[in-house]
């Protein structure tokens, strides 16, 4: 069945049962594997993107109810040559270790910051609770966070 | 340097001994490069990243320069598996001299081609230079047969203090790709005409397959193949949700026996049940009594590795050739136990390493591994990746084992421990592939031609497995150490972060909180006077001083705090912590102050990253992990039934690093996990006045505990 996506400000057609999850979709039609795979059942987070403006766990939300939003993943959040304010936060703070959960964490964070520019830490907290991270990074990832938004405060 | 008659017995530096020749560990390139080819691999643990720098420091070369390779069968040195926080040891220290000594011949050759000698050379970034003038490059140097030697012992590395590279918080080497976006994980790889496979796995360990019409299943959307073979059960198809639609439906169709009933799960089980003793440490008189006598019984729960991503792996029946590749952490081993299963020579399988999510220990990652080989056997020239659904990974993965320890002790008049005993009952810590007398490969248990499962075993002392550092670091004149190991498990037990070192450390820390406590000593002071060891003593005041511990500190009835201490191994990483909690019928781990000493720190912002890492993972074990399980089988098969530590419910951690540049590198994986267990149980007693002695502290356990 075909089926036409917004991703990332680009119209996709894609041929794929109404009932198959989105986060598939993207990885194996689409080729944008940034979105991870990490329990079908939205419990995790990995495969958090955002859309129409809200950050949703793909791996278990039929392709068929995405049909006419605007889905935006983590390739769209920055380029190597220009990387977003999380990004580079992210790298300042080493966030990282496996970094499996890192591409839904920073959607997530991304879905936060553009409706809250100064958010608290048990804001930025409540907002990952969707998010799993199972090497103990959360300490640099909450940091990372509040250095972005305040990057992204004084441009 | 004094030659030593029979080089054969002198030992080269970590894994180099076992891997002597050069071109196994580095390649010159002709593009201005130098390309690593080390054996261990990275599993989150920022390994790559360190060697990186090593081998920079040693050449004097931007670390720029330098290319990772996968390690792969193909081609990289044999360093077992990548375990036991000792990948710096073996992976480091043996790039650290194969670069000495890289470096020396590269310098030779252009001392002869500049005229001048080795003394009057200087290097900068690969370009060696003769104070006289002149200059040639490594690049230029280098011929392709310079590295095809076996390394000569003959070379001197740098001095600790000359080093500029290692010592240095260098970025790490993999953050971009996994922040952007990019296929980083063997979970991305895309081959063309790559199919996708799913296992159907029995209800429980003990079921079989009884029958099955798979006709059904193999004419549905997108099938390619559906494979049998006695109990192993699987799909090929060619989009991955037709594979998971496909399985879904073999598992509605599958009938199962389901054998012998499993046991009851509660840990102290174990002590119900026939074990091998040893004593594997026994000093002074045991028996001595002093003046008042304690005991005290802990344990632990399975645990589950729980890594965030599903095992993974892809698979290719090239011709007679068998190509997969794997986050195993050993594929040497893995490649021996699969020829075994498959009946094929090693040299016909290639399996190179692609990495994973964080698995901290022996997780699925071999066991998927054979299964995309063996759905690959059934489409030969397609490739098949094959990702293990949640479900798959919590009830199959091997766990950590539960563990019981019975700790007695005895105190003098003085309030000093006069006497120690420690016995301990636990199943096998290592049943990795490459075991002797068997296959520790799930899918080759389950074959209509089963292949038996190798012993399982503890590595031995002084590392140890369940017995790992159940020997007290503590000085103690009289002790009694006894090991019960019970090698047959309901549930397959294997390697997870720190082995049994997590639970002992745990009991011995706890218990000699309650020492202290009955002594009326300060928790901090108490185990200084039972310390000799300086470096020990640091740790344990550098954290006592950023905590800013108060001796004798009292709870208020909500807040406490607790320390412990442990040297990882008894050979490696010191680490103290202090933890403090609030506790209303929840336990809330708030903040963390910790101290380490890992001898010099390669990287010291990676070392950092490795504690908070341990110290957040192990509140998680200690506060909320248990796998569970039923007659059939684990019934903890998601992140629902499993939870572990959130964003909200993480503690503030503050982590100071002793770096001794003198000092032996080690690694800084493990040591934190038995600490952080004991430190949140003696914070909770600090705070209540209960104590805890079984994991996981649950709101039931604390009800528990303060009804009682």
């Amino acid at each position: 069945m075909a089926t036409t996506l917004q991703v990332n400000g680009r119209a996709c057609v894609v041929q794929a049962d109404a009932e198959t999850p989105l986060l598939y979709v993207l990885r194996n039609d689409l080729g944008l594997i940034g979105t991870r795979y990490g329990c079908g059942l939205g419990q995790c987070g990995t495969c958090t993107v955002i859309i129409d403006g809200k950050p949703v766990q793909s791996c278990d939300l039929p392709v068929s109810a995405a049909v006419g939003k605007k889905i935006t993943t983590v390739e769209a959040l920055g380029t190597d040559q220009d990387l977003h304010p999380l990004q580079r936060a992210f790298i300042a703070e080493q966030a990282a270790q496996c970094g499996y959960c890192a591409s839904g964490i920073l959607m997530a964070a991304k879905a936060l910051l553009d409706v809250n520019k100064d958010p608290s830490d048990g804001e930025i907290r409540a907002a990952l609770e969707g998010n799993l991270c199972r090497c103990g990074t959360h300490g640099r990832i909450l940091r990372a966070i509040k250095r972005a938004a305040q990057e992204m405060r004084e441009q | 340097m004094a030659q030593i008659k029979d080089p054969a017995a002198r030992k080269l530096p970590g894994s180099l001994d076992s891997n002597r020749r050069l071109d196994r560990w580095l390649c010159i390139n002709t593009d201005g490069t130098l390309t690593v080819t080390p054996g261990k691999v990275e599993i989150g643990q920022g390994i790559l990243t360190a060697l990186v720098q090593m081998v920079a420091e040693e050449l004097d070369i931007s670390v720029n320069r330098i290319r990772l390779a996968p390690a792969s069968t193909a081609f990289s040195p044999d360093e077992g598996i990548t375990s036991g926080s000792r990948s710096i040891q073996d992976s480091g220290l043996a790039l650290r001299h194969a670069a000495a000594e890289t470096r020396d011949l590269l310098l030779t050759l252009a001392a002869k081609k500049l005229g001048v000698t080795l003394e009057n050379l200087t290097v900068t970034d690969g370009v060696i230079s003769a104070r006289s003038g002149g200059s040639v490059t490594y690049w230029e140097l280098a011929t392709p047969d310079l590295l095809s030697r076996e390394a000569t012992f003959d070379v001197v590395e740098k001095l600790p203090a000359e080093h500029v590279v290692v010592g240095t918080s260098l970025p790490r080497v993999d953050i971009l790709g996994k922040i952007t976006g990019k296929a980083a994980y063997v979970q991305d790889m895309v081959l063309p005409g790559m199919l996708h496979g799913r296992i159907t796995r029995p209800p429980g360990p003990r079921a079989r397959l009884r029958n099955i019409d798979v006709k059904e299943v193999a004419q549905m959307p997108g099938v390619v193949a559906v494979v049998r073979d006695g109990t192993f059960l699987g799909v090929v198809a060619e989009r991955e949700e037709q594979a998971i639609r496909a399985e879904r439906r073999l598992a509605r169709l599958a009938q199962w026996d389901s054998g012998e009933p499993l046991p009851d799960s509660d840990p102290r089980r174990l002590q119900t049940l026939t074990a091998e003793t040893e004593v594997i440490s026994e000093k002074g008189d045991p028996a001595a009594a002093g003046v008042r006598q304690f005991n005290a019984e802990y344990t632990k729960p399975y645990l589950a590795h729980a890594s965030l991503a599903p095992s993974c792996a892809v698979a290719h029946q090239d011709g007679d050739k068998l190509k997969v590749w794997s986050h195993s952490q050993g594929i040497y081993p893995l490649r021996g136990d699969m020829a075994k299963v498959l009946d094929m020579a090693e040299t016909d399988i290639i399996i190179t390493h692609a990495e994973g999510a964080g698995c901290y220990g022996h997780n699925a990652a071999d066991d998927v591994t054979l299964d995309a080989a063996l759905l690959a056997r059934a489409v030969p020239g397609k490739p098949v990746r094959l990702q293990w659904m949640r479900e798959d990974e919590f009830a199959w993965e091997p766990f950590s084992s539960p563990m019981v320890m019975r700790m007695n002790a005895a105190l003098d008049a003085k309030g000093n421990i006069v006497n120690w005993g420690h016995e301990l009952w636990s199943h096998a810590h290592s049943t990795r592939p490459g075991g002797s007398g068997g296959v520790n490969l799930l899918a080759a248990w389950h074959l209509e031609k089963p292949l038996p499962a190798a012993k399982p075993g503890n590595p031995p002392l002084p590392g140890g497995g369940s017995h790992r550092n159940a020997i007290p670091f503590y000085d103690f004149p009289n002790q009694k150490i006894t090991n019960h190991l019970i090698r047959q498990s309901p549930l397959r037990t294997s390697a997870m972060r720190a082995l049994g070192a997590h639970a002992n450390a745990f009991a011995i820390e706890c218990f000699m909180d309650e020492l202290a406590e009955a002594a009326g000593a300060d928790p901090v002071e108490f185990r200084l006077r039972h310390l000799k060891d300086a470096r020990a003593k640091a740790v344990i005041e550098k954290a006592a001083q950023m905590a800013k511990w108060q001796p004798n500190e009292k709870g208020d009835g909500e807040r406490g705090r607790g320390i412990a201490f442990a040297r990882y191994k008894n050979l490696a990483a010191y680490f103290a912590v202090i933890a403090e909690v609030q506790v209303s019928e929840e336990v809330r781990v708030t903040r963390m102050w910790a101290a380490v000493d890992v001898g010099q720190a390669i990287n010291p912002d990676g070392v950092i990253n490795q504690i908070e890492g341990g110290i957040i993972q192990s509140t998680s074990w200690t506060l909320k992990e248990r796998i569970d399980f039923d007659h059939q089988g684990v019934t903890t098969r998601n992140w629902t039934e499993y939870p572990i530590l959130s964003f909200v419910e993480v503690p503030e951690v503050e982590v100071a690093l002793i770096n001794r540049r003198e000092a032996p590198p080690v690694g800084a994986g493990e040591g934190t996990q038995g600490p952080v267990s004991a430190a949140i149980a003696n914070a909770i007693h600090n705070a209540l006045g209960v104590r805890l002695r079984d994991m996981p502290f649950t709101r039931d356990r604390v009800v528990a505990a303060l009804s009682a």
